[in-house]
């Protein structure tokens, strides 16, 4: 397949991976994390860490969007859809998200009108057609997917559509990059910074993390071969002694970002004080809420929302899955009582959530890799 | 002019035996289903028209078939709900007598017999239920089999979706070859018979919601003389397996489980259309857990593969045909991919249904 296959060719791969050897010094160990989910899913379904020397661990960030979304909000989520009046769209991921009394799914075996989506322009859509119905879109993830929900919003007023509303969950990178140097948990090396994320916001907002935590980020793409020369990038970096923003992803990102997208982002919504992520708890200015001028598509304000807060299963260690302090298989219930069939945490659910990557993926990898160690 | 009362009995008399000549109802009805007159016409100008034959014909409580002295019988059943009902490639009537066809193949069998039972929402259309009777007497006559039995019930409006077909099938087993995940060790070859991916992604495709054209068809055919050229060609064939719903990934996570040995996979080796290939990276569906419906995974020993991917090839409906794996011992139970780019990863049953009903 063109456009594909180039960057997957393990021709390639064999040829970067010596190089990268090459570059680790005897004795160090680098732990290098992955931001997004993206990155987690084409590691494991490449097998891109049998490429690696032993020396370079990958660690899984928090850039999954259903991992983060917590449990309240899946709560909330739920009461909207229950209500008879109510079409609820979303992504399918967010389907099978367990929440206090079941997922979306079982709320649709009791009779919501739970129906999936592709876009948000499709429930607006749905809207369209079905004028005498509240079409509520469920609106999650970070920078990459809230152009789109913006785009929609814009259109539904343009459109004068008042059948359809926004339930905002959209969540910011750089709060929880921050969030995630701030933590004494973790003693990183470098970042695989955000491929598509950094399409919309441009690759200035990571130049902290060089100069205040020492640290070098290259922005990469999802194709195994754009993540096997990230770590390169980094690692050379790290060799020469150098911790900068390098942008391996110029086939797609651009350092301004996407103008046009943030600009439509900056009209309809802005930041919420503070917002509770699955896991790393409250953190400020990390989420986005719709504007005062778009109250009449704001599900939050037009219909009832019981915004209670739900405590995490006590079971689930999904927090420290997203901060990549355990690895999917430290969890205690990871694979036992947690399973892509029957998830506790999110991490388990999203295909891009490290716990169901390693799950479906990695297992056998995982497995040579504990053998070694105790050998 | 005024008749006797004697003139119109006659006259109704010779009406209802007048044999009928056209379904003239636009749409089902309550009563087509009600065992009555309607019932009976439909029957007849329907069932009987497209898929009749002697045994069919008698219109019995039951078929009395005579089997084959001392064949051993494979005797399955299959319910059809696809949406949409008609493809790119077919539709329900023909994938309601290919499934059935199909898994009484992978049994080693030749079918012979099938029975049908449809589940009609009133309000359907009567010529969409003509071209769906005509399409399966088509697909019966292509794979050699009878339909000698059926039944027919009518649901009100919203109880059921527009069409629902259940066939059951039996086949005679004319060899000794004993396939199943027992007579599978470790060295054994994994072979697929064509392209996989192809009929779930048509279908996706079909359903409109996705905004992609694209020129792919179903792939839905009866494979079992398929099968009978590879059973005929070689004696090593260990296992057969249609992989539909949950695609070639989940026999195969089936297959490790059940015999306890490890399979794996070689990504480059694995049969996939472009556009099935295309379509499965834009919506992020791995083309190893996509319905086929013309296609077979064998094991076969590893004296017995390169004669087996011959016959297969020489077949029109295995010229794609490929050796994609080998049966190891280790990891017992588990099916993994040696992928493309030098790395591995673990291929297990597909958790969840992402896709809509498909066959």
């Amino acid at each position: 397949m063109r456009f594909v296959d180039e960057y997957r060719s393990g021709e390639v791969a064999r040829r970067l991976a010596e190089q990268i050897a090459g570059l680790v010094e005897p004795g160090r160990h680098y732990k290098l994390m992955e931001v997004c989910g993206g990155h987690t899913h084409a590691i494991y379904k490449h097998g891109v860490e049998d490429l690696l020397p032993d020396e370079i661990e990958l660690v899984h960030g928090p850039g999954c969007p259903v991992c983060v979304i917590p449990m309240g909000r899946q709560d909330d989520a739920i009461a909207i859809a229950m209500d008879p009046e109510v079409i609820f769209t979303t992504f399918g991921d967010m389907l099978r998200v367990p929440a206090s009394d079941g997922s979306l799914l079982d709320a649709k075996a009791r009779g919501a009108d739970v129906r999936m989506v592709y876009s948000p322009l499709d429930a607006l859509r749905i809207a369209r057609e079905n004028p005498d119905r509240e079409v509520v879109f469920f609106a999650i993830g970070f920078e990459t997917t809230t152009p789109s929900t913006a785009v929609t919003l814009l259109r539904a007023r343009d459109e004068g559509i008042e059948n359809f509303s926004v339930f905002a969950n959209h969540v910011t990178i750089i709060p929880a990059i921050r969030s995630i140097l701030d933590s004494p948990d973790l003693r990183l090396q470098g970042f695989i910074g955000p491929g598509h994320v950094s399409t919309v916001i441009g690759n200035k907002p990571y130049e902290f993390i060089c100069r205040d935590y020492g640290l070098p980020i290259v922005v990469s793409g999802f194709e195994p071969l754009d993540v096997l020369q990230g770590v390169y990038m980094i690692m050379k970096q790290l060799s020469e002694g150098r911790a900068e923003v390098e942008n391996q992803y110029s086939r797609v990102v651009r350092p301004e970002g996407n103008p046009t997208a943030l600009r439509a982002i900056a009209k309809t919504m802005e930041l919420r004080t503070t917002f509770e992520w699955r896991g790393l708890g409250f953190i400020p200015q990390s989420a986005l809420k719709l504007r005062a001028e778009f109250a009449q598509w704001d599900a939050e304000v037009r219909r009832r929302v019981p915004g209670i807060r739900v405590a995490d299963p006590k079971a689930c260690q999904c927090g420290e899955v997203l901060k990549g302090v355990i690895k999917p298989w430290q969890c205690k219930v990871f694979g036992t009582s947690c399973t892509p069939d029957r998830p506790i945490g999110t991490c388990m659910v999203s295909s891009e959530g490290a716990c169901a990557a390693y799950y479906n993926y990695g297992r056998h990898a995982g497995r040579r890799t504990r053998e070694a160690a105790v050998r | 002019m005024s008749r006797t009362e004697e003139e119109v009995l006659d006259a109704i008399e010779k009406r209802r035996r007048r044999p009928h000549v056209k379904l003239m109802d636009k749409h089902i009805t309550l009563a087509h289903g009600a065992g009555g007159r309607s019932s009976h016409t439909l029957i007849e100008m329907v069932f009987l028209k497209e898929l009749g034959n002697p045994v069919l014909d008698g219109l019995g409580d039951a078929a009395v078939l005579q089997a084959p002295a001392g064949s051993r019988l494979a005797f399955t059943t299959d319910a059809s709900v696809v949406k949409p009902r008609f493809f790119p490639g077919g539709d329900i009537g023909e994938l309601a007598v290919n499934g059935t066809v199909n898994d009484l193949a992978m049994a080693g069998a030749r079918p012979l017999w099938l029975t049908a039972s449809f589940i009609l929402e009133e309000g359907l259309d009567t010529d969409e239920l003509i071209r769906v009777a005509q399409s399966m007497g088509a697909a019966a006559r292509r794979a050699g089999v009878t339909v000698v039995a059926g039944d027919t019930k009518v649901v009100e409006r919203g109880m059921a979706d527009g069409l629902y077909i259940t066939t059951a099938g039996v086949g005679v087993i004319d060899h000794d070859t004993n396939l199943s995940a027992a007579s599978v060790r470790p060295g054994d070859r994994v072979i697929v018979s064509g392209s996989i991916g192809d009929h779930g992604m048509a279908i996706m495709v079909a359903r409109g919601d996705l905004e992609l054209e694209t020129d792919l068809r179903s792939d839905t055919a009866p494979i079992h003389d398929l099968a009978a050229a590879l059973l005929s060609a070689t004696d090593e064939v260990r296992w057969l397996r249609d992989p539909t719903r949950g695609g070639v990934a989940t026999v195969l996570a089936e297959l490790a489980l059940a015999c306890e040995l490890g399979v794996v996979l070689d990504e480059a080796a694995l049969p996939i259309k472009d556009e099935v290939n295309g379509a499965c990276e834009i919506l992020g569906i791995d083309p190893l857990y996509v319905a086929n419906e013309g296609k077979l995974v064998a094991i076969v020993g590893a004296d017995g593969a390169n004669s087996a991917l011959a016959a297969l090839r020489a077949h029109p409906l295995g010229a794609d045909a490929a050796i994609v794996g080998e049966v190891r011992a280790d990891p017992p139970g588990m099916v993994l991919l040696e992928t493309a780019f030098g790395g591995s990863r673990v291929v297990d049953m597909l958790a969840g249904d992402p896709l809509p009903r498909i066959c």
